[in-house]
């Protein structure tokens, strides 16, 4: 029997009866053979024969013990979303327009020099008062509807400041129109303010409505990644190809893809070859060819061939939504520089309203005549002019950003702080094997002493290193049955770390390792000295076999350096980061290969648990280390340098132990990591230098510190469009991120 | 010094006083949370400061019924989590504390805060 599984959202449940009676009536369905219900998540997983039962069957079952099945929830959530967002703008367009134009009229007909020009109604007082009603108490709802809700909550925000901001205005203005002779008793001039308040409410939406629209665009990384998934699977089951939705393939499916198509699940090509294109992965532009037993990622294009794959990863586990968490969790986390802005925000708005009275009092009592209007006007602009919202939006915006660009050429953040840090590196450690050479060594040279067959050197050593899961052993092995060379059974199999291994063949005792075995059995080697400089001087790895503690022959075996990585290399040292090379190679192969990348220090001979102690003690000499290596192999060491970079990877080891994976093999990622790590640091800078700055002198301004000596005030219309201007810059700073070049 | 002038004076110092005190003068009350805290959004978040157990699993449903912009987002920078919260919609984020400690929570632009005591 064929089975399908399938999840969906159940609601109304409120105890464990309930899922109880859920899953009964879902098993009473004929083909269904699992049932199961949770409730913690609301959702119920039920396994079916698909010829027997139709989704709407399934839907009844819940439905008739009165119960409610969500269908299709997300579309249609992300849908409501959008739709709620248009909404949002269209209502913000339509209050801005209002507002503006009915707050030009005020200014028309109330600003001196410009009045004359004016219809006589609209200088009346009364007029526009009712004018200005609309604007205060309609558009300008939303900042009376956020004040009441935060004072319940003894906070503040922005808005409170907008609201009592233009309601002192609006206020003292209605009570000029009501009162105007108590005013002129006073000695003020009786002059409402109406056109402030009014343009104040009309340019802080606006800038509201800006930014809405920019910060919209900071987040469109995460969207367009999960717009990458295919929508559908062609499945083969029961010898037929039918197209099923992507939340239906389950793991061991055969899916069949087609020149041209999106490859839907990660899986392992079965039949057939193809170039397939996976930049929108990895960022590398060249396409990729695969075949038989190659590894195929899920939102990937297939370019030119036709070929079939078994999924073995759906859902939650591809590499796509892999790369959506983190992308996700990275732009959630809080980098340690906004730590500053945000103990500023928190106390931001009660002291900037302290400020505004302060500033009341003092230009009531010391200022000029008419001290009131002074003391009004400066303290409306001190509450207008004040900018909590660019400090809040300065870092994480830039975040997002930064973190999506990365994303975009396959350079995965864990958190705000790796970013953060990647900045200061100064020092880069590359373990050798499979980041600056591709980790598949071949053998190059067998080398007999005395009497011995090449072939039968290579047979034994490709005997013994058969149990050994080492890449050297892996090339010995490979080379020996290439030549059809009949393997031996091995006894005692002993493999010594970072040394090579040792076993029992025909009772001959075999030592296959490095010279630093060959000393710890006490095995002389004198006699292969010269053989062994010439060829660790070329480059290569030498492994030495002995038998019965008796040298018997070399093999030379050498791992193709990457084509990337010397340009890696350059683009690291241009970015002015010193470079260091780590591996368990005899020193002279070490500094071959050193001097070919252009790598002056070079750490060999490490043993792979002695990684960590290297990274750590680079770092001792007051550097800033980042280490690049698999992931996998090398994680204390990852762990223990301040990034780890994890690279040509995506499995979930090497995530969990990197600050940075990187999912491209090309070397000029980690130069493109860093430069990514640098501008963004450098935007996230300005956005704070700028917020902080424009509060620390405006606000003064506004309070009237200039006045003394330069007899210049804020107006507090001006202090508006300041306002409005400093989030919208903030983060239009952050969108320019998108623009810059990292490769 | 005038009346009128006097009668500013000590206003002001009251109305200072008086912010101060209503905004950085409170004192939050802490709601023990075991399995699952319903968290309103409104204005700010009711309850704000949330004690839970280390190493346990709690569910924070957050309801957002202001339809401010700055209250959009939900921020838990320490968990790594920064969710969207649409307009009457309730959002479940699951979290579970592996050390001890005061955590912060904001909304998209640190402007509001809730504090996660973790005991």
């Amino acid at each position: 029997m064929n089975e399908t599984k399938k999840t969906f959202s159940v609601k109304g449940m409120h105890c464990a009866s309930c899922v109880a009676t859920i899953e009964r009536s879902l098993k009473k369905v004929d083909g269904v053979s699992k049932a199961t219900v949770n409730i913690a998540t609301e959702k119920a997983t039920v396994t079916y024969d698909p010829a027997k039962v139709s989704d709407d069957k399934l839907y009844s079952a819940v439905s008739n013990v009165g119960y409610e099945v969500i269908v299709n929830e997300e579309i249609r959530s992300e849908d409501e979303e959008k739709e709620e967002k248009v909404r949002e703008l269209h209502d913000l367009r339509l209050k801005v327009a209002v507002s503006l134009i009915l707050g030009s009229l005020l200014l028309w007909g109330s600003f001196p020099g410009l009045m004359q020009t004016a219809p006589l109604f609209l200088r009346d007082f009364w007029v526009q008062l009712i004018i200005a009603i609309p604007v205060q108490f309609w558009a300008g709802f939303t900042f009376y509807r956020a004040t009441i809700s935060a004072l319940k909550h003894r906070t503040a925000n922005m808005d409170t400041l907008v609201a009592i901001g233009t309601t002192v205005a609006f206020a003292y203005s209605a009570f000029v129109t009501l009162f105007p002779q108590l005013v002129v008793k006073i000695g003020i001039d009786p002059m409402p303010y109406f056109d402030t308040a009014a343009i104040i409410i009309g340019l802080i939406l606006l800038g509201r409505y800006f930014e809405a629209k920019a910060k919209a665009g900071t987040s469109e990384a995460i969207k367009k990644l999960i717009g990458m998934q295919a929508k559908t699977a062609r499945v083969i089951r029961d010898g037929k190809e039918v197209d099923i939705p992507i939340a239906e393939v389950i793991i061991n499916d055969i899916i069949r893809v087609r020149p041209g198509e999106k490859i839907p699940v990660d899986g392992i090509i079965i039949e057939g070859d193809s170039s397939i294109d996976e930049s929108m992965i990895t960022g590398e532009s060249m396409p990729t060819d695969k075949t038989n037993g190659d590894i195929v990622v899920g939102a990937t294009m297939n370019k030119t061939g036709s070929f079939i794959f078994r999924a073995t990863k759906v859902g939650q586990e591809t590499m796509l939504a892999q790369i959506i968490r983190l992308v996700q969790e990275a732009q959630g986390s809080k980098a340690p520089i906004q730590r500053l802005a945000d103990l500023v925000s928190s106390y931001f708005v009660p002291i900037v309203l302290m400020l505004a009275i302060l500033t009341f009092a003092v230009w009531y009592i010391f200022g000029p005549a008419p001290t009131l209007l002074f003391a009004l006007l400066n303290m409306v602009a001190v509450l207008i002019i004040a900018c909590p919202c660019a400090m809040g939006l300065a870092t994480p915006t830039a975040i997002m950003v930064g973190t999506g660009k990365g994303a975009e050429h396959g350079i995965l953040i864990r958190d705000a702080e790796s970013l953060e840090i990647a900045h200061k590196i100064n020092t880069i450690i590359f373990d050798k094997t499979g980041t600056l050479t591709k980790g598949q060594p071949e053998v190059t040279d067998v080398i007999p002493f005395g009497a011995i067959d090449p072939n039968e050197l290579l047979r034994i050593a490709g005997s013994i290193e058969k149990g050994s899961e080492h890449s050297l052993a892996e090339a010995v092995t490979k080379s020996a049955e290439a030549k059809q060379l009949a393997l031996s059974k091995v006894e005692k199999f002993q493999a010594i770390p970072g040394h090579g291994v040792e076993g029992v063949i025909d009772d001959k005792k075999i030592t296959f390792g490095n010279k630093r075995l060959m000393d710890k059995e006490s095995i002389d080697t004198e006699n292969a000295n010269e053989e062994i400089g010439k060829l660790e001087t070329a480059g290569k790895t030498v492994m030495l076999l002995a038998y019965d503690k008796e040298l018997v022959g070399l093999i030379a075996v050498a791992d193709v350096i990457k084509e990337s990585a010397r340009d890696g290399i350059i683009a690291l040292q241009n970015l002015g980061i010193e470079v260091v090379m780590i591996t368990g190679d005899n020193k002279r192969t070490a500094d071959a290969i050193g001097r070919k990348l252009g790598i002056t220090r070079v750490l060999a001979e490490v043993l792979p648990d002695g990684k960590e102690a290297e990274v750590r003690k680079i770092q001792t000499e007051g550097r800033v280390v980042a280490m690049v290596g698999d992931g996998i192999n090398d994680a204390p060491a990852l762990a223990a340098a301040d990034v780890g970079i994890a690279m040509g990877t995506g499995t979930d080891v090497a995530i969990e132990a990197a600050d940075i994976t990187l999912i491209s093999k090309d070397l000029k990622s980690v130069a493109a990591a860093i430069t990514l790590s640098k501008k963004t640091m450098r935007t996230i800078r300005v956005n704070l230098f700028w917020a902080f700055g424009y509060n620390i002198i405006l606000i003064p301004v506004a309070m009237g510190a200039l006045y003394p000596f330069l007899h210049v005030l804020l107006n507090p219309i001006f202090a508006s469009v300041a306002m409005a201007t400093s989030s919208i810059s903030v983060v239009s700073n952050s969108l320019l991120l998108k623009n810059k070049k990292i490769v | 010094m005038s009346p009128d002038k006097i009668i500013v004076a000590i206003v002001s110092v009251l109305g200072i006083g008086f912010t101060y005190w209503f905004f950085l003068g409170k004192n939050d009350k802490e709601f023990v949370a075991s399995d699952s805290v319903d968290i309103m959004v409104d204005g700010g978040y009711e309850p704000e400061v949330i004690s839970i157990l280390k190493g346990k699993t709690i569910k924070l449903n957050f309801l957002r019924t202001d339809p401010t912009t700055c209250l959009e987002d939900v921020v838990l920078g320490d968990f790594k989590v920064r969710e969207h919260l649409p307009l009457n919609k309730k959002v479940v984020i699951e979290i579970t504390p592996d050390k001890k400690g005061e955590f912060t929570y904001t909304c998209g632009m640190g402007m509001y805060h809730g504090k996660i005591i973790v005991k």
